[in-house]
């Protein structure tokens, strides 16, 4: 019944305005950590050090490439050869999953030393470091949230891949999937930085 | 009309039967419809909530509430009226019903999303109804959700903060959609300068949505968070700011207001042109002033935060701002009132409605400076004067504006005339009604009466009886309004394709468009949207 309607051009455009709004959703969080740092410097360092930074450069190396993999998942497709769209999509889907278990055992490291928002062993430690563990936990844990769902997107697009509904000439949605990895993996190359690497 | 009696258009018209053809419908008309149902109901809703908060002020002392009830009351009174009502209403109702006829399309860029937003929007209003009557109780803390009494109330905040969210989402979804839409899909001929001014400001208004709502779904989530963990970011005792808080509520909240009312303005724009029968005056001057108030509205949100705690140099700065975005607001006013000027007006129920704006409007807006100004808003900060003046832009603007576009473009999409006679009345009861009960309060505040108390002090009771008597008449106006329109819509005389003699691309599609708004042929422009040379209504 209705015209079937293509608009490639479009759909990026969506994408990069849905992307611009997730930047000023995380944008709250690092307007509150400016403000924080700015009042507690020697605080936060203190608390960054609490971090471990085995599990923080890690899950950046694995993010980076898990970046990697899918933007060549997209040259893949542009070139017609479905094989390899699809377990480049797969390392991807399997990176972010090695992102999560990581960010699990930090997590429960970090939560069995009581150190959780709310905690009474946190209270005990200061303002500055409750206010930096606070944002810790909420921002990377909203991170975490766009990693699981930027892996089931991706999931989603690589079963549609399969079937035959992605092709080389109507990719648009694993490119904008894609899009958003790259955005799930920009917000942490801001979030690293910011809690593991501060120092004096 | 050419069309035999029997046509329906867009009602019948659809690739699935019954309501599952409703539900299901990815037509843009259809979804403007549904909203446009949601958001009356909710409307009526809140506004039966808000004649019982006129009730209890009627006398000092407690009338039919007590406190906690009261302030649930106005609570959700003002979450309806703000996240249900007024920020979807002309946008996602309208914008959605227009959006894609005005610039020659067939439907808009992401069907699927717009019903997905549409869905998002139900889900919240239908988690905010849970959260009224579960839980602790229906939520206490204002629209505006101010920490810290926000994450230490027992009532239903997590639900009710929840539900907000849900319908920011929504509210991001129509932005995207419209700001691609009206990129992509202007047929041929359609240039930027030849949109209508309704779509200019559906523009300005989608990058608000964009741009600002966000900032309200990351601060609702870290309410709940704070109320879940209790962490204490916004509690100074543990590190935290409520400062802070107040700032990325405003930084969404106040740009929100022109979401509000920036469709409004476009409703305007066009009703005037039509019944003045003249090309819109400056018609370049009112495309950018909406832009115009769209930027400079986003940078004014402190403005709400003079007697918060902020330095004297950023309360001047903000003070600075705040009276800049009078400059777009005035410039449309003057070049409404300069289309009126020697025109041959038609006082038309919508033109009557369109009119009634600009006054509201210009009174709302003066008090906003009066607020603006730092030395006066310390004395008018949390009195019945702020109450009065968001009443007379929001209610007395973007209510009217919608009142507005439903008698102008009801007609179209219903095939169905109201009667005018009835609807004059209505108008009247509505308008006399409303100046007094908000002008009222504009008084009562100036006097000193203190906002969100159920109680007052002896000496505010004559005025107070003057509002409470004010909102009867303003209430039996929206009754008759809304009976006529329904009347007028279910077995009013029949109209044909322009009954108003209008020249935006809707007018020269059937009443009610058929699905798909244009048959085979794509439509093509050749001139601005309102040239009235040969122009005329039809009969009916």
């Amino acid at each position: 019944m209705s015209i079937e309607h293509r608009d490639d051009t479009g759909a990026r455009f969506g994408m990069w305005l849905f992307l611009y709004t997730e930047v000023i959703l995380f944008s709250g969080l690092f307007i509150l950590y400016a403000m924080a740092l700015a009042k507690y410097p020697a605080e936060f360092s203190d608390a960054s050090h609490k971090l471990n930074i085995y599990f923080g450069s890690i899950n950046t190396l694995v993010l980076l490439t898990s970046s990697l993999t899918i933007a060549l998942a997209v040259s893949a497709i542009q070139m017609g050869r479905i094989k390899q769209t699809l377990i480049l999509c797969w390392i991807t889907i399997a990176l972010a999953l090695v992102f999560l278990i990581n960010k699990y055992f930090e997590w429960s490291a970090e939560i069995s030393h009581g150190i959780y928002p709310g905690s009474e062993q946190l209270a005990e430690m200061g303002p500055g470091i409750t206010t930096f563990f606070n944002l810790y936990y909420f921002t990377a844990g909203l991170h975490g949230l766009h990693v699981f769902i930027g892996g089931t997107l991706i999931g989603v697009v690589a079963v549609m891949t399969a079937k035959g509904k992605v092709t080389s000439d109507r990719y648009t949605l694993l490119e904008n999937s894609a899009l958003y990895w790259h955005l799930v993996d920009l917000v942490w190359i801001f979030l690293f930085p910011l809690y593991y690497l501060l120092y004096h | 009309m050419s069309e035999s009696t029997t046509y329906t258009g867009f009602w019948q018209e659809s690739p699935r039967p019954g309501i599952l053809g409703w539900l299901l419908s990815t037509d843009h008309k259809r979804i403007g419809i549904m909203y446009l149902t949601c958001i009356i109901s909710l409307f009526i809703v809140g506004a039966i909530l808000g004649l019982a908060i006129r009730l209890e002020l009627i006398a000092p002392g407690e009338t039919i509430m007590g406190a906690q009830t009261y302030n649930a009351t106005f609570t959700v009174h003002g979450i309806i009226m703000i996240f249900m009502f007024l920020i979807p209403s002309i946008p996602a109702a309208f914008g959605n019903l227009l959006l894609p006829i005005q610039i020659g399309a067939r439907d808009v860029s992401f069907p699927k999303l717009n019903l997905l937003s549409w869905y998002c929007y139900i889900v919240g209003a239908i988690l905010a109804i849970i959260a009224i009557f579960s839980g602790g109780g229906a939520p206490d803390t204002g629209w505006t959700f101010y920490v810290p009494f926000s994450t230490q109330t027992t009532t239903n905040v997590n639900l009710a903060a929840f539900a907000a969210f849900m319908l920011g989402f929504s509210s991001i979804l129509t932005g995207i959609n419209f700001v691609t839409t009206i990129h992509r899909l202007r047929c041929e001929g359609m240039t930027w300068g030849r949109l209508p001014l309704f779509v200019w400001t559906l523009y300005a208004t989608a990058w608000i949505q964009v741009l600002a709502t966000p900032m309200i779904g990351i601060t609702l989530v870290l309410v709940i968070l704070e109320r879940v963990f209790g962490a204490g970011l916004f509690d100074a005792a543990r590190g935290g700011d409520p400062i802070l808080f107040q700032h990325l509520f405003w930084i969404y909240s106040h740009p929100a207001v022109y979401i509000m009312i920036l469709p409004g303005m476009g409703v305007i724009s066009e009703i005037i042109p039509t019944f003045a029968r003249k090309p819109l005056f400056g018609y370049w001057a009112m495309a950018f002033s909406s832009l115009g108030i769209a930027f400079a509205g986003s940078l004014v949100w402190a403005h709400h935060m003079y007697a918060s705690g902020m330095s004297d140099f950023a309360v001047l700065i903000f003070s600075f701002l705040t009276f800049i975005v009078a400059i777009p607001s005035a410039i449309k006013v003057f070049n409404w009132i300069s289309t009126l000027y020697k025109g041959s007006i038609e006082m038309a129920p919508p033109m009557l409605y369109a009119l009634a704006f600009i006054f509201n409007f210009a009174i709302g807006g003066l008090g906003g400076l009066a607020l603006g100004a730092a030395a006066s808003d310390i004395h008018l900060h949390d009195t019945y004067f702020v109450v009065g003046h968001f009443h007379y832009v929001m209610f007395g603007g973007g209510g009217f504006a919608l009142f507005a576009a439903m008698h102008y473009w009801l007609p179209k999409f219903t095939g169905r005339m109201y009667n005018h006679k009835v609807a004059v009345i209505g108008w009247a009861l509505l308008f006399v009604g409303f100046n007094v009960t908000y002008m009222t309060m504009q008084a009562v505040g100036v006097a000193g009466m203190p906002r969100r108390y159920y109680d007052y002090l002896p000496e505010f009771t004559t005025l107070n009886q003057v509002a409470t008597a004010g909102s009867w008449v303003m209430g039996l106006g929206l009754l008759i309004m809304f009976v006529n329109l329904w009347r007028g819509m279910c077995s009013g005389r029949r109209v044909g394709k322009n009954p108003w003699g209008a020249t935006t691309l809707e007018w020269e599609v059937p009443s009610p468009p058929p699905l798909e708004n244009f048959g085979e042929e794509d439509p093509v422009v050749t001139k601005g949207p309102y040239n009235f040379k040969g122009v005329v209504a039809d009969e009916y």
